[in-house]
């Protein structure tokens, strides 16, 4: 088997046998960059010297048969909105951060680096993760490796491409909308976002800091579990990183979980979902059913319309304060021409911003500003409430909650660009899971006819990603979605 | 109709920098004398990703200070972001607590010329500061920032508007500072910038003597922002209080809160004017809303209980405890609590001394020179034992007060305790009744006139012969001794 | 509702962005059809709701006061557009007093 067919467990598997050298798996990562990429798109930043420095000094450590990390060889990709100090840019797909060099690694760049796994470069993504196509990014547009006509989704677009293109078994996105998730669904791979606090924001550059939540993309649930494994626990720069064990999630992973309880809500199933997709979701319910699980119908009213007008109010508010610190001042870009201080901000900002991200600060402005906060920034603290309380009164009731990642598979690039609220509603069935901070997971359940991947959403408690994991793998066994590639990995493998 | 009565009213907010290690939010070191942006991390330097943790100690001494004022600690206090645009705020935004702060209600007692009056105490808040802007010193058209004071942890006082002059406006905040310095809350240096002031003045428009009658009216309320020293507090109150009256007296109808509002000014101490910096129309929109990268602070009972439990004294107590304890005069005692190490090695002098006064004198005048002259503290400079053992001889009558200062200084400049010094300079008084008689007879020989008018009842006559028998005997005659032998000789 | 293009310009001048004329217009448009989206939880009786602020009901995170180093001043001024003698340089600020 290819080198790159392989999911990362197998490979960690055989580098610790020696049957595989990290040199090799990172050429062949660097290989189908170069191969795939200028398609694909999914990388604005690697460096291959580097890449084979640290293969070569991890393969010396295994070959001496010292410890070595959960990781060891592995090639990860990490998305370009954490934080790397060697080398690697951090841009945040934004003008604004251009050629700028962290001093600092994000928390899970240093777990990274601790399991001895061998970052291959930054992914692609929506300017400071704010989109859902990775079409807003100053590099241009990600492509979906399944049809490079259509977007891979967002925002962590470049690591879901990368994955599902095969140029990485794993890679590291954030989700405060739906940013793992919908990519994961959109392309074909496993996306998890773990309970909020569950993987330290340490060096994660912020977009909303009450939503955002850093989890993998793999091609399989046990390389998901793999790698967050090997980010997961407790950090002390993180206020909100909970101090909770972190389980052995692949110990634990083939166990299935039964009695399962499954809420099947009905606002995922409404007017605008896709027939075809709803079919696939309704077929992998359905395998599920098989294996002896209880379906319930449940409500949550408050977990789709309203939770996505809640998110446009809380996510540009936190957005518009964290985004302030961009001004020219301390780092990144500055307008050249300024008449005064005001006027270099101004412009810095304008010129080094896109405009979702435009869109979304005077959003959030206009939400906490004198007179209109109490109506929508208070407001939508108390939605979000009702949202959680949805979420809970149905954990009651059931195991898990299933239903569609995404209305629609992979959409044409541009489709949705110039009507922001059509591309806010792409996070119609996400959004709900960072509002009430519980963890989620898009695991693949299937292609349209037009050969788009469909992803299957299950949204479990907050931190029970043991359980959301094991119910993952009880379908994965009785499907064989994984094994597929897409055909541009084929053209040329 | 006569002019109404205009009646000052003043509340203050007031910064002070909490004595702690590290910053509010990060683990750089709090440091006044290190290089432009050496104290930085990327968390005081905003940047990208990175996250404010709370600094625990800031947060105890926080509410030490909230306790000692009198505060309730609300069982739940959370952070905020205020926002607004300026180079030396790399975030632009500053971390606070805007609406459920860690102290709420208190007052302090302020004694000024005797008197004691209340300030009533709104609210104590802790915040991060801001770092330093300055203008280039080349003469480009530059400004230039240094962030090692970012994030450096604030705390803010802020009072209800009880204040009603210049001379209580000052007097408020060294009451202040002298509070916060006790409670080891803060160091208050203000030469480092570790205490500022922002009093908000208003006269309230009375029409009657008392300022009754009818709905209170005021002058338009002006803040002044940044005050860094207690005579610029008193001067720059004085002044705009001496402003609102002209400009209500120039417009009574329109110079109102109600029509003007609410300005900003600032100070300028080398002219002694203030000037506009900004008024209502401009005010900021600081979009305040819950930090949501820090968690609240939900303060244990126990824990609060545990903090009230180990207060260091206040001034107020301590000031109690001298007047009961020693019955020290007022002047007495607001000298010696000015300052809490003056204050416990005074106290621990007054508890070793015999006579309280004699010993309280000598801290204020030998003692206090010294402190004075070497800028150290006086438990730096002398041994409480040693300040009391010279207290007891001279109220003993064993040496003269005379020699005091001599002493003071040889306990400064050799170590050796007091007795030795007394000893080994030979400077005890004689009270040797045989050596005095002959001392006095020669001084009655030698000053037939002065010592004829005592004879005759002439009381001040016996002062020369004192000190002709002193200056004889080295300055060692008690002379009390000798004025007994004098009585007996002269007028037996 | 919608956002007036007055409206637009505040907020535009309160979050620092500069926005052209042209521009002024389109965003007005495209946030008025979010606005009015949003307006929808309007609907939702809220009465007695406790704003949820913090997803997860942890507090009292406190760190030691203990120093730890930190950057370098050369660090610290690496990636700014425009520093010299130790110092972050900006166009002359007039004090206006905004620094709390």
């Amino acid at each position: 088997m290819a080198i790159l067919d392989q999911t990362a467990c197998q490979m960690r598997d055989a580098l610790r046998r020696r049957d595989l050298t990290a040199a090799d798996a990172a050429e062949a990562s660097l290989a189908a960059i170069e191969r795939l990429d200028p398609t694909v798109a999914a990388f604005v930043a690697t460096d291959a010297c580097a890449v084979r420095r640290r293969a070569a000094e991890i393969d010396a450590r295994l070959d001496a048969g010292g410890p070595v990390g959960l990781l060891a060889g592995v090639p990860v990709a990490v998305k370009d909105n954490m934080c790397t100090a060697d080398g690697l840019p951090t841009s945040c797909g934004s003008r604004i951060l251009d050629g700028w060099r962290a001093p600092y690694n994000a928390h899970v760049v240093e777990r990274l680096l601790a399991a001895d796994a061998v970052i291959v470069g930054k992914t692609n993504m929506d300017e400071f993760a704010m989109g859902s196509s990775t079409e807003h990014s100053c590099f241009g547009p990600t492509h979906n490796p399944w049809d490079t006509a259509t977007v891979p989704g967002g925002s962590s677009g470049g690591s879901a491409a990368a994955v599902a293109a095969r140029m990485v078994p794993l890679a590291l996105g954030s989700d405060t909308g739906g940013s793992i998730r919908q990519p994961g669904s959109l392309c074909g791979v496993v996306g998890m976002k773990p309970t909020y606090g569950r993987v330290s924001r340490y060096g994660l550059v912020a977009f909303a800091s009450s939503l955002d939540q850093i989890g993998p993309l793999a091609r399989t649930v046990g390389d998901a579990a793999l790698l967050l494994q090997a980010v997961a626990g407790h950090d002390a720069r993180d206020s909100t990183s909970v101090n909770e064990p972190v389980p052995d999630y692949l110990a634990v992973l083939d166990e299935p979980v039964a009695p399962l309880r499954i809420g099947v809500p009905k606002e995922f199933f409404t007017e605008g979902l896709d027939p075809e997709v709803e079919r696939l979701v309704r077929e992998a319910i359905g395998v599920y059913e098989r294996l002896g699980a209880k379906l319930v119908e449940i409500d949550l009213p408050h977990a789709t319309d309203y939770a996505i007008a809640t998110y446009y109010i809380v996510a540009p508010s936190e957005a518009s304060s964290n985004l302030a610190r961009y001004d020219g001042v301390h780092y990144g870009y500055r307008a050249p021409e300024h008449a005064d201080m005001i006027d270099m901000y101004m412009r810095s900002r304008s010129e080094g911003f896109g405009d979702e991200v435009k869109r979304r600060i005077m959003l959030g402005t206009f939400a906490l500003s004198s007179g209109y906060y109490d109506a929508y920034y208070k407001k939508a603290l108390r939605v979000r409430r009702l949202v959680r309380r949805d979420f809970d009164e149905a954990f009651e009731k059931v195991d898990c909650i299933m239903g569609p990642t995404s209305a629609t598979p992979a959409f044409p690039l541009g489709e949705r660009l110039e009507n922001p609220l059509a591309m806010y509603l792409s996070d119609l069935f996400t959004v709900g899971a960072n509002m009430a901070a519980i963890a989620g997971i898009s695991i693949p359940c299937g292609f349209t006819g037009a050969g788009l991947p469909v992803g299957l959403q299950i949204l479990t408690g907050v931190f029970t990603e043991d359980r959301l994991l094991r119910i993952s793998r009880m379908y994965e066994r009785q499907t064989d979605w994984t094994s597929r590639r897409p055909a541009i990995c084929e053209a040329s493998a | 109709m006569s002019a109404p009565d205009l009646i000052t009213t003043i509340g203050m907010e007031v910064h002070l920098h909490l004595a702690t290690r590290t910053k509010m939010f990060c683990p750089c070191e709090v440091r006044y004398d290190a290089p432009p942006n050496s104290c930085v991390c990327p968390v005081c330097l905003g940047m990208p990703g990175v996250l404010p943790v709370m600094n625990g100690r800031a947060v105890e001494l926080a509410v030490r200070m909230a306790i000692g004022l009198g505060c309730t600690i609300p069982a739940f206090a959370k952070w905020d972001r205020k926002h607004y645009y300026y180079p030396d705020l790399p975030k632009n935004y500053q971390i606070s607590e805007y609406d459920e702060p860690l102290g709420l209600g208190g007052h302090l007692d302020v004694e000024l010329d005797g008197e004691t009056f209340r300030v009533g105490i709104t609210r104590v808040h802790l915040e991060e500061d801001a770092g330093k802007l300055m203008h280039a010193e080349d003469g480009s058209n530059v400004s230039v920032v240094d962030l090692n004071r970012t994030g450096t942890p604030l705390l803010e006082v802020v009072s209800e508007p009880d204040i009603q002059s210049a001379a209580q406006a000052r007097a408020y905040g060294e009451a202040l500072r002298q509070l916060a310095v006790y409670l080891g809350v803060g160091h208050c240096n203000m030469q480092l910038g570790q205490m500022r002031f922002e009093p908000n003045i208003s006269l309230k428009i009375g029409d009657g003597p008392d300022g009754s009658g009818g709905q209170p009216r005021y002058t338009p309320i002006t803040e002044i922002k940044n005050l860094n020293s207690f005579r610029s507090v008193e001067r720059a109150c004085a002044f705009e209080i001496a402003r609102h009256r002209d400009e209500f007296a120039a417009d009574p109808a329109g110079y109102t809160l109600e029509n003007q509002g609410k300005s900003t000014r600032g100070w300028n101490d080398d002219r002694g004017v203030s000037f506009l910096m900004r008024s209502k129309e401009e005010a900021h929109d600081y979009r305040y809303f819950p930090e949501p990268d820090l968690v609240p602070f939900v303060p244990a009972p126990e824990w609060v209980d545990k903090i009230r439990a180990d207060m260091p004294e206040t001034p107020s107590q301590k000031r109690y405890k001298l007047v009961t304890t020693y019955r020290l005069s007022p002047y007495e005692v607001d000298v010696l609590v000015s300052d809490p190490d003056l204050s416990d090695f005074s106290e621990e002098v007054l508890r070793n001394a015999q006579d309280s006064s004699t010993a309280a004198g000598l801290i204020m005048t030998e003692g206090l020179r010294f402190v004075n002259e070497r800028d150290k503290p006086i438990s730096k400079l002398f041994k409480p034992g040693d300040v009391a053992a010279v207290s007891d001889m001279i109220f003993s009558g064993e040496i003269s007060r005379s020699v005091a200062p001599h002493v003071f200084v040889q306990l400064v400049e050799t170590g050796k305790s007091a007795a030795d010094i007394v000893r080994d300079e030979n400077l005890a008084q004689t009270s040797d009744e045989g050596e005095l008689e002959r001392v006095v007879d020669e001084v009655i020989r030698e000053n037939p006139g002065p010592a004829q008018d005592f004879a005759e009842g002439k009381d001040k006559a016996v002062g020369r012969l004192i000190g002709m028998a002193k200056q004889k005997t080295g300055g060692k005659a008690n002379p009390n001794v000798v004025r007994e032998i004098l009585i007996r000789k002269l007028r037996g | 509702m919608g956002l007036s293009k007055r409206e637009v310009l505040h907020v535009a001048h309160l979050g620092r962005i500069h926005l052209a004329d042209d521009e002024v217009e389109k965003f007005a448009d495209q946030l008025s059809t979010i606005v009015d989206y949003v307006n929808q939880l309007s609907e939702l009786d809220t009465e007695g709701v406790e704003p949820l602020a913090h997803a997860l009901p942890i507090h009292n995170v406190l760190r030691p006061d203990e120093p730890r180093p930190g950057l370098s001043t050369d660090q610290a001024l690496g990636g700014a557009p425009d520093a010299a003698d130790g110092f972050f340089r900006v166009p002359r600020v007039i004090d206006d007093g905004s620094s709390a």
